[in-house]
């Protein structure tokens, strides 16, 4: 009896609270709805709307041109050079930074000294505006002075008249291209990875160690399937970054020599910006669409999974 | 006696991975801040040693860069775009997160996950249309067009975050204040936001960093020197025609880069978490 007494005002509270949260709720949600819906849901919508018309950053007016940007984009030989650095880029980097960021993870994981300072040291491609990190690399591989072919002929890989134009071969282009990327990943996948990490309980290793379990056991059947979610999670995510990115390609090559560098990204920026032609800017942007739904999907297959326990 | 051997490997093996993977992350930087001190004549001499002063070191390139470019006008533009974009973004998210943490009955977890998944939509998908939008609000060329646009992307990945934080402060806390007599908003305002700071301190940099490191939206909205940001300023305009201010342009580099990675770094680990909950949730 008294209980219930002390419980009865709790209770006129909540069932008011409640009323008045129906309201709240959904008032207090509204200006970030608003604003997601304004400014990502909207543009998303304009980008469809824009690659069907023949709009240009001068032109006040629109007509309606079928698919007749789509099909110009798949006509240009560039747009197919586009196409196929895109997907080589984002398949040799992501698996580049995922078994190094593998390694990477494990050796942060380890105890020793200076680790903070190296911690930091590591971090700093990712936590660096990357427009600038980027622009350290240009100096790097510059034409005449590049200090990458300096340290190659000191050590005798390159021999002493040799002056390999990084950015202006295209092989070595996408090389330069991967490389500089792949430094500004790796901290990013080893550091999500270290999270996966350090949530294996040491007692799982310790009792496969104690049962006579070899370290390659070890690490193919504990430690691989055990990091494997995780992992998802950082190629998910690596895939986006990598796949849409502009920044890179821009300032590096700005799509040179030739044309033959651009990623789909770049070349977007360089038809829709650069020359004007908004209609087909946004049409060669869109080619990014599909893969980015595949990683949506990806990304809820995994957070149900996590939900279910499994 | 095979143990010790093996262990000797194993730490050998360890300070090699973390001497190799050191030098491959900060050698740029440390290639940058060399060339900082660097004479023109020693620096474009392909017979000199790089990494050595073959000329005393000279402060004229940090001269040139603060005396001679807009750098200064493009830190403050970053500061005043960063605090703007920080100010609209709390405003929308505490709200938004505290109402999906607290307020929302089932459909919550649901359109916290919608709205995270729209910090996936990239800058390249939506430049172009909204290179349309900013100039039909006649924002072209100002760097107002990005204190608008910002906030759509730290909205999302903030709300998300302060979802998580919210949901951690114990419900009862509130509940007891409100039985005393304090609305719902007032027991947010006294009782969850001063418990939350930590939460409330990751956002606001967060937002300041992201707003900072932000590249594609820049580029595409602004044109003239005196409205850019430093991320844009540094590699577009410290080129006159083909010749590139190597010095300057590393000294503007690292001025913006070395305090940006540190409050970065040091809040990084909750920026991690908060997407791998985002991914796993």
């Amino acid at each position: 009896m008294e209980e219930g007494a002390i419980r009865e005002p709790w209770r006129a509270v909540a069932r008011h609270r409640l009323r008045g949260d129906r309201l709240l709720g959904p008032l207090m949600l509204a200006p970030a709805i608003l604003y997601i819906v304004a400014l990502v849901g909207f543009p998303l919508l304009l980008a469809i709307y824009l690659s069907f018309s023949n709009a240009t950053t001068g032109s006040q007016t629109l007509n309606y041109v079928g698919l007749t940007n789509f099909a110009r984009a798949l006509d240009s030989t560039i747009f197919r050079a586009a196409l196929t650095n895109t997907f080589v880029f984002t398949l040799v980097s992501e698996i580049l930074v995922i078994v190094l960021g593998n390694v990477l993870a494990l050796t942060l994981q380890q105890k020793f000294r200076g680790r903070p300072v190296v911690r930091f040291l590591i971090l700093m491609p990712w936590a660096a505006p990357f427009a600038l990190g980027a622009i350290g690399w240009k100096w790097m591989f510059d034409s005449l002075y590049s200090v990458v072919n300096w340290m190659l002929r000191a050590i005798h890989i390159l021999g002493p008249h040799d002056f390999p134009q990084w950015l202006g071969v295209t092989k070595l282009a996408m090389a330069a291209i991967i490389t500089v990327h792949v430094w500004r990943m790796l901290p990013f996948s080893a550091i999500v990875i270290l999270a996966g990490l350090s949530a294996i309980p040491q007692e799982v290793l310790d009792a496969a160690a104690v049962d006579g379990a070899s370290f390659p056991q070890r690490f193919w059947h504990i430690l691989v399937p055990m990091l494997l979610p995780i992992t998802t999670v950082a190629v998910l995510f690596g895939t986006v970054f990598t796949f849409t990115d502009l920044s890179l390609v821009y300032i590096l090559t700005a799509g040179g020599p030739f044309n033959s560098t651009h990623v789909l990204s770049s070349w977007a920026f360089q038809v829709g910006i650069i020359a004007g032609d908004l209609a087909q800017g946004a049409a060669i942007a869109l080619f990014l669409l599909p893969v980015l739904l595949v990683v949506a999907i990806g990304m809820l297959r995994t957070a149900s999974r996590a939900e279910a326990g499994v | 006696m095979s143990r010790t051997f093996s262990k000797a490997i194993g730490r050998s093996g360890l300070y090699l991975s973390i001497a190799g993977f050191t030098f491959f992350a900060a050698f740029p930087f440390a290639w940058m801040a060399i060339t900082v001190f660097k004479r023109i004549l020693d620096l474009y001499n392909i017979h000199n040693n790089p990494f050595l002063f073959n000329l005393p070191p000279t402060m004229e390139n940090i001269r040139l860069l603060f005396g001679e470019t807009l750098f200064t006008r493009w830190l403050a533009n970053t500061a005043f775009v960063g605090a703007f974009v920080v100010l609209i973004t709390l405003l929308a998210a505490v709200p938004a997160g505290y109402s999906l943490a607290r307020l929302a009955r089932g459909w919550g977890q649901k359109f916290g996950i919608g709205i995270f998944l729209t910090y996936l939509v990239p800058p390249s998908l939506l430049f172009i249309p909204l290179a349309r939008v900013v100039s039909a609000l006649h924002l072209q060329d100002r760097f107002w067009a990005l204190i608008l646009v910002y906030p759509s992307f730290t909205i999302p990945f903030c709300t998300w975050l302060l979802m998580g934080f919210f949901k951690s402060v114990p419900a009862e806390l509130e509940e007891a204040a409100m039985v005393d007599g304090c609305s719902r908003l007032g027991a947010l305002r006294r009782i969850v936001l001063p418990i939350s700071i930590a939460g409330l301190l990751t956002v606001v940099i967060f937002a300041f960093t992201l707003s900072i490191q932000e590249f594609v939206y820049a580029l595409t909205f602004i044109s003239p020197s005196a409205q850019k940001t430093v991320s844009v300023g540094v590699p577009t305009d410290l080129i006159r025609g083909d010749v590139y201010y190597w010095g300057a342009l590393m000294a503007g580099a690292l001025v913006a880069t070395i305090p940006v990675a540190f409050l970065y770094s040091l809040f990084l680990d909750r920026f991690i978490s908060g997407l791998t909950a985002g991914a796993f949730r």
